[in-house]
């Protein structure tokens, strides 16, 4: 992949947006890696929790919001206990969600789960589940 | 009868394990003229020794052996023992049984080891009888030092030494003492001005009553050794009389001529008549000769008329001054690797293509933009400015091996400078590591990035051109897996730091080594970090190899530490594993004079009553001879031999094999 990197890119509004919702500082990452080493989920992931740091570092929202990783983080907080930087990257993940799931744009359409899922599923999941993944 | 003692040391269990003492012991004691035999555990603790001086006097031993480990590591410890009880401390000798026997063979049944160690300890017995009690040799010092280089290593090492009551001569290559450190504009990790710091001590070494400053001089020759050396100073026309100039600055102000400046590394122009920079220490002008139309084809001479204290004098030559001194500290520094040979970072062919130190100037408030960053091309503000780090350095290919150890700090320094400089700038650095060890500097770098905004990109840049009046740069972001691109509008190359030209030509006068990057060599790289292989020659701040700031005061300080305690003391004691030359014998062929690597062999004449010379005989200078034993070896006739180690001695104890 060639990306062209620019000012006015790194600092956009929308990444402005991402740290405010979050809360975390995405510069405070310095890569190495113990996110993506521990995250149980990440194996399921299009981009690895470090890289989605590091795509936004470079002001590369687009290229994250096209992975599958924000839906999938659980957010069990295993990249935020191990960062020795104090970086929350789960608490990233979620400013993502936000970013889209604020726009109406639902990841998970309710009238198209199955019955026999929501039957079979526990109440708590289904709760969490449209929690995170709808709006 | 010689009376000798023999001691068989256990060394715990690394001798004992594959020898058996006690049969060496046993065994040397049935030898004609050794009527003391023992083992022990540790001959070096202090039982030991104690009973190592117990023996001597009981025995009334005339000479003793310690078969234990190498000379190198107890021979001074078992001699001083032996001075004590009374014995010329030359007539003790270790025979090495741990390294050259029980480490090297692995015969748990001890036969080997023990057979080996008996033959060592006898060969050093029959070497012991022929020995001859040594006095050790007495060498007078010059309680003096010269320095060369007056960079910050240089000064500190001048200072400590003046201050410690000592004259010291400063010689400096350039018209002003300061070296690299001059060029910076704030230092890393504390942002203090470079020139702020730097100057006071610049000046302190001029007013220092015990520093002779001798700038726009190079050393030409160096001879003796150590507390006696005798040093040849070419002091180059300066075309100005120091005693007279007052450093009014009228001469440069009317010299009507330009030329490149090096001290701004070709950022501005100078005159012709110049101080490198406005705080140069002396305050004293110099005429670049080369490019000067009086000297060169007797036109102008417009500094001469304006000077008030006339002290001009274009007929001025160079002038060579003898120095005596009883010790040198080395400080010549070092310089920054030809970008040019980067093609593809575009280095000379980019105007906007700059090195480190240039930008140090740029960002420098009395540099050629008076602290304002703006590239040399069109003098604009840069919005877009990438940093390439490891520019030369790292790479075996086309630079060096080694890590330049400063640029990923510097870099670090110049987005935060640029970024106080240009508000709205983005700095971007392309890196392969960061390197950061040191006090503060990781937090340092950290505040760069997380602070001062600068964009860190790990990976190389492989390309940089230039694109509708923009340098762009191509390189990668490993951690993303991406290939980048920066429409930049400068780019800055952490330069390699490499050895000073001519830095082989002078350890050559010096004598003293140097590695294939023609940086000095100290002589352990960690127990004795500031000295030389030759005795009296010292060495402080990057003529070694790369290092920061602090690393080369704190070497010019240890430098001068080495310096004072060798004048604490009116007499040197020197070793007396000496040479010496029968001069019965001697043809003087100086076969020994060609050979010998520390040119400690001299042509002695010998003259009859009338004052005619008849003869010339060749002299060790026992101040240098080393004892290495070359000059013995290549005498054809015989003539030579070395204490403690004479012909005689290794041929008994070859015979006794």
């Amino acid at each position: 992949m060639k990306i062209k990197l620019a000012k006015e890119e790194i600092e956009s509004a929308s990444i402005h947006q991402l740290q405010r919702i979050s809360g975390e500082d995405l510069k405070k990452c310095y890569q190495c890696g113990n996110c993506s080493g521990g995250c149980p989920v990440s194996f399921e992931m299009d981009i690895a929790p470090s890289q989605v740091m590091r795509f936004l570092q470079l002001g590369k929202i687009e290229e994250v919001m096209k992975a599958n990783s924000m839906w999938v983080c659980v957010g069990c907080l295993q990249c935020y206990s191990r960062c020795p930087k104090g970086c929350s990257v789960a608490a990233v993940l979620e400013g993502l969600r936000q970013t889209v799931l604020r726009k109406g744009e639902d990841f998970e359409k309710i009238k198209e789960i199955p019955i026999p899922f929501l039957e079979k599923a526990p109440q708590q999941a289904i709760v969490c589940g449209f929690r995170k993944l709808v709006s | 009868m010689p009376r000798i003692g023999v001691f068989v040391c256990q060394c715990g269990n690394n001798i004992a394990a594959t020898v058996d003492t006690k049969k060496v012991a046993e065994e040397m004691k049935k030898l004609p003229g050794v009527v003391f035999t023992c083992d022990y555990k540790f001959m070096c603790s202090s039982p030991g020794q104690d009973m190592l001086k117990q023996a001597i006097k009981d025995n009334k031993l005339d000479g003793i052996i310690v078969s234990a480990c190498s000379p190198h590591m107890h021979e001074k410890t078992f001699r001083k023992a032996a001075e004590a009880a009374g014995l010329n401390p030359y007539q003790c000798e270790v025979t090495n049984i741990r390294e050259q026997c029980s480490w090297v063979h692995h015969d748990k049944t001890k036969a080997v080891g023990t057979v080996k160690s008996i033959d060592l300890t006898r060969m050093t017995i029959e070497r012991l009888k022929k020995n001859k009690p040594l006095k050790k040799i007495k060498i007078p010092i010059k309680k003096r030092a010269l320095v060369i280089g007056g960079g910050i290593a240089g000064i500190q090492a001048a200072l400590d030494i003046a201050e410690g009551g000592r004259e010291v001569i400063l010689v400096e290559k350039e018209p002003s003492i300061g070296g690299n450190m001059a060029r910076l504009s704030e230092t890393f990790p504390t942002m203090d001005c470079s020139q702020c710091i730097l100057t006071p001590k610049m000046v302190e070494a001029e007013l220092n009553e015990n520093i002779t400053l001798l700038t726009y001089s190079e050393v030409e020759k160096v001879d003796g050794y150590i507390g006696n050396f005798t040093v040849q100073i070419r002091r180059k026309s300066k075309f100005v009389d120091e005693e007279r100039c007052t450093g009014c600055g009228e001469c440069m102000e009317k010299c009507p001529f330009k030329t490149e400046s090096g001290f701004e590394l070709g950022l501005t122009k100078r005159k012709i008549i110049y101080t490198p920079f406005p705080q140069s220490v002396p305050n004293v002008p110099v005429i670049d000769a080369p490019n000067c139309p009086k000297i060169q084809k007797d036109k102008c001479g417009a500094c001469a008329i304006v000077c008030g204290p006339k002290c001009i004098d274009f007929k001025m030559e160079d002038k060579i001054v003898t120095e005596e001194v009883g010790a040198i500290v080395v400080a010549t520094g070092y310089q920054l690797m030809p970008n040019e040979r980067f093609g593809e970072y575009g280095y000379g062919r980019i105007k906007d293509v700059i090195s480190g130190m240039q930008f140090e100037r740029l960002a420098s408030s009395s540099g050629p933009t008076g602290g304002e960053i703006r590239r040399p091309s069109d003098g604009k503000v840069p919005k877009n400015v990438v940093f390439i780090q490891c520019v030369g350095s790292r790479d075996e290919k086309k630079g060096v091996s080694y890590c330049s150890k400063v640029c990923c700090m510097y870099t670090a320094k110049h987005t935060m400078l640029y970024k106080h400089k240009v508000h709205d700038g983005q700095s971007f650095v392309f890196y392969m590591d960061i390197r950061s060890g040191g006090k503060r500097y990781e937090e340092f770098v950290r505040k760069a990035i997380e602070h001062d905004d600068a964009m860190y990109l790990r990976g190389r840049v492989s390309r940089v051109y230039e694109r509708d009046g923009k340098v762009m740069v191509q390189g990668a972001d490993t951690l993303s897996g991406s290939q980048v691109e920066i429409e930049a509008d400068m780019v800055v190359l952490a330069t390699a730091i490499v050895s000073r030209e001519g830095a082989d030509t002078l350890a050559q006068k010096l004598g003293i080594g140097y590695d294939k990057y023609k940086f000095y060599n100290e002589y352990h790289p960690k127990l004795r970090p500031v000295e030389t292989v030759t005795a009296g020659i010292f060495l402080a701040g990057t003529c070694m190899g790369p290092m920061d700031i602090p690393e080369s005061v704190a070497q010019g300080s240890a430098a001068a530490a080495k310096a004072l305690s060798l004048f604490s003391a009116d007499e040197m004691a020197r070793e007396p594993i000496t040479s010496v030359v029968n001069k019965a014998t001697c043809n003087a062929c100086w076969d020994c004079l060609t050979a010998c690597p520390y040119s400690a062999i001299e042509r002695e004449s010998v003259k009859d009553r009338q004052g005619n010379i008849v003869k010339w005989l060749a002299r060790v200078n026992e101040g240098v001879c080393q004892g290495c034993g070359v000059c013995v070896a290549a005498c054809r006739s015989k003539s030579i031999d070395l204490r403690g180690y004479t012909d005689e001695q290794v041929f008994a104890a070859i015979n006794s094999f």
